[in-house]
């Protein structure tokens, strides 16, 4: 189910000395089943952005359809938004409350009133494509580790069996490897179920590697919407917004300046990993990704 | 989803009342609100109402910013008006029904409006004009005497300054946790008042947490920094009396003597 963005502008205490703008005439197309990674520094608008589309924060001008409908219509039904596009935000602490883990997954769907066995198996299903096992399911949310919490505060929303999932920066506060595991396990998510999926976040690094699509967001006004190697292209216009491309795009530029002959265009660690191999052994062929 | 509070916020802007003393201020408050009770007739307040006009104009915060944060006690004014205007006996001005009101009503009706809508407005300007933090400088400073007897100061006003700071940062929070549950269907506004109560668990719980692990994180970060206490504890900005404090507790006393005298003067009413 698709979402549209037309024109849509958020403005703070509007006609005030006060007033903040925080969207600003954005117009998107979010088709089934991409994968969109939405970029930018804090303040840019990108959370504030995300919780239009389920219908968390009403635009002061502007319309967002979803699936053909205007959400901000009277007597559109927004549990029945909320369900299908799932926004998971960016603290797990805010949102875990229950005794224990799968009591606090059970919520979503209980308040979607589906009967009892159907919350329990969807709450096992969602905790499983999380990767926890059985042995949390009686813990504590509180005892867990961050990544843990996270897992939870996922699979909370994936209870609900949204068709878009949205993630407020799903990495923040994270371990590097924590980092990995969760980013792994969303682009598994997604093969899997073909999923939307939308990451926010302000790290390329995190984003480059996982995603078709990327959006980048400035003073609340869409920056770049393109394919991640064609927004990278712009990467001194991103510099100057406190954003990078990612490392390998840069080690990849400065080793073209020493003269080697690599492709200035990657993006992601197998593909500077090939160029590289490809420019220090001219004439072999092409390696594999992954080398 | 929380962002109309105004009682009692700060206007940021450059004044002569911004740069007062706080002690000033809150003295000229206090001693504002005790004149209005002193008055018997309207000229009283009228010298009270010139110079609460002087003071707002001195103050750059605008007209329309105070009366916004009147909005709060509107109800309260009409049901203290309404009271006063029908249950005062004496002498019969109209009548509708059983309801009758009284010349006296009328008189203690119109007193008690004025009275209150003052009150509200001089105290207003000086949460509008002053700083939490300054406020509770100021306080402390004040009240030093009563450390005499053993009343902990510093400690009630660093609570009171730390309440004050939270309070923005927890209404914040509770809005990110409310639309987090919201993202999972939890529904605030509708059903029943016990199901009502029963769906503010998954929003009390983390905020109660949040608001725990703050606290534990300030204080870690207070000792860390050495906090003692009060006992010692110099301020980077000490509060010193300057002329222009000086000159307002002069035009405070002036304002004082020439209301409650001129109020308290028995002159025939406008009724």
């Amino acid at each position: 189910m698709p979402i549209t963005l037309e024109h849509v502008s958020l403005i703070y205490d509007q006609d005030t000395p006060h007033s903040i703008t925080a969207l600003d005439d954005v117009s998107l197309e979010i088709p089934d089943g991409q994968f969109i990674g939405i970029i930018g520094h804090t303040g840019s608008g990108k959370s504030t952005l995300v919780q239009h589309l389920n219908g968390l924060i009403k635009c002061t001008s502007g319309t967002i359809c979803f699936n053909g409908q205007n959400v901000d219509e009277k007597g559109f039904d927004k549990k029945m938004l909320r369900s299908k596009v799932g926004l998971v935000f960016q603290y797990p602490e805010h949102q875990l409350f229950e005794i224990d883990v799968f009591s606090d997954v059970c919520f979503g769907p209980k308040n979607l009133g589906l009967p009892q066995e159907e919350i329990e198996a969807r709450a096992k299903e969602a905790l499983q494509s999380v990767g926890l096992s059985e042995e949390f399911y009686k813990q504590s949310p509180f005892e867990l580790s961050g990544g843990q919490k996270r897992r939870v505060a996922i699979a909370g929303v994936l209870a609900m069996k949204p068709q878009i999932l949205i993630l407020d920066e799903p990495t923040a506060g994270l371990d590097p490897q924590g980092r990995t595991e969760i980013l792994e396990l969303i682009k598994e998510m997604q093969i899997k179920t073909g999923m939307t999926i939308l990451l926010v976040s302000h790290s390329m690094d995190d984003v480059a590697e996982y995603v078709d699509r990327i959006i980048v967001m400035n003073h609340g006004k869409v920056m770049f919407d393109d394919a991640p190697k064609a927004v990278f292209q712009h990467h001194e216009e991103l510099e100057q917004i406190g954003l990078s491309a990612p490392q390998v795009t840069y080690i990849c530029h400065r080793l073209k300046e020493q003269g080697l002959d690599v492709d200035t265009d990657v993006t992601t660690l197998s593909e500077a990993v090939d160029s590289i191999y490809h420019a220090l052994q001219p004439g072999t062929p092409r390696a594999e990704n992954g080398l | 989803m929380l962002r109309d509070i105004t009682l009692g916020q700060y206007y940021q802007t450059d004044s002569v009342i911004h740069r007062l003393d706080p002690r000033v201020k809150l003295s000229g408050t206090i001693l504002f609100i005790l004149s209005l009770f002193f008055f018997k007739n309207y000229i009283g307040y009228l010298v009270a109402a010139a110079f609460l006009a002087l003071v707002i104009k001195l103050s750059h915060v605008p007209f329309k910013f105070m009366i916004k944060g009147m909005k709060a006690i509107v109800f309260l004014l009409a049901i203290t008006v309404c009271f006063n205007l029908f249950l005062t006996p004496g002498e019969t001005l109209v009548a509708l029904g059983k309801l009758t009101i009284t010349k006296e009503g009328l008189s203690a009706a119109i007193t008690m409006a004025v009275r209150l809508s003052m009150l509200i407005i001089g105290s207003s300007i000086m949460t509008l004009t002053t700083t939490p933090n300054h406020l509770t400088d100021g306080m402390e400073k004040g009240l030093r005497p009563l450390k005499k007897l053993h009343v902990p100061v510093h400690e009630i006003a660093m609570m009171m300054s730390i309440a004050l700071r939270f309070i923005p940062i927890l209404m914040e929070e509770t809005d990110k946790i409310m639309k987090a549950q919201m993202a999972r269907g939890a529904d605030f506004e509708s059903g029943s008042l016990i199901r009502r109560a029963k769906a503010m668990v998954p929003l009390l719980v983390p905020l109660f947490i949040s608001a725990f692990r703050r606290a534990n994180d300030l204080a870690m970060a207070m000792e860390a920094r050495c906090y003692r206490g009060g006992e010692g504890r110099t301020k980077m900005k000490p509060l010193v009396y300057g002329k222009r404090d000086h000159l307002a507790y002069l035009s405070l006393l002036v304002y004082m003597i020439v209301s409650i005298c001129l109020g308290r003067l028995s002159v025939p009413g406008i009724f």
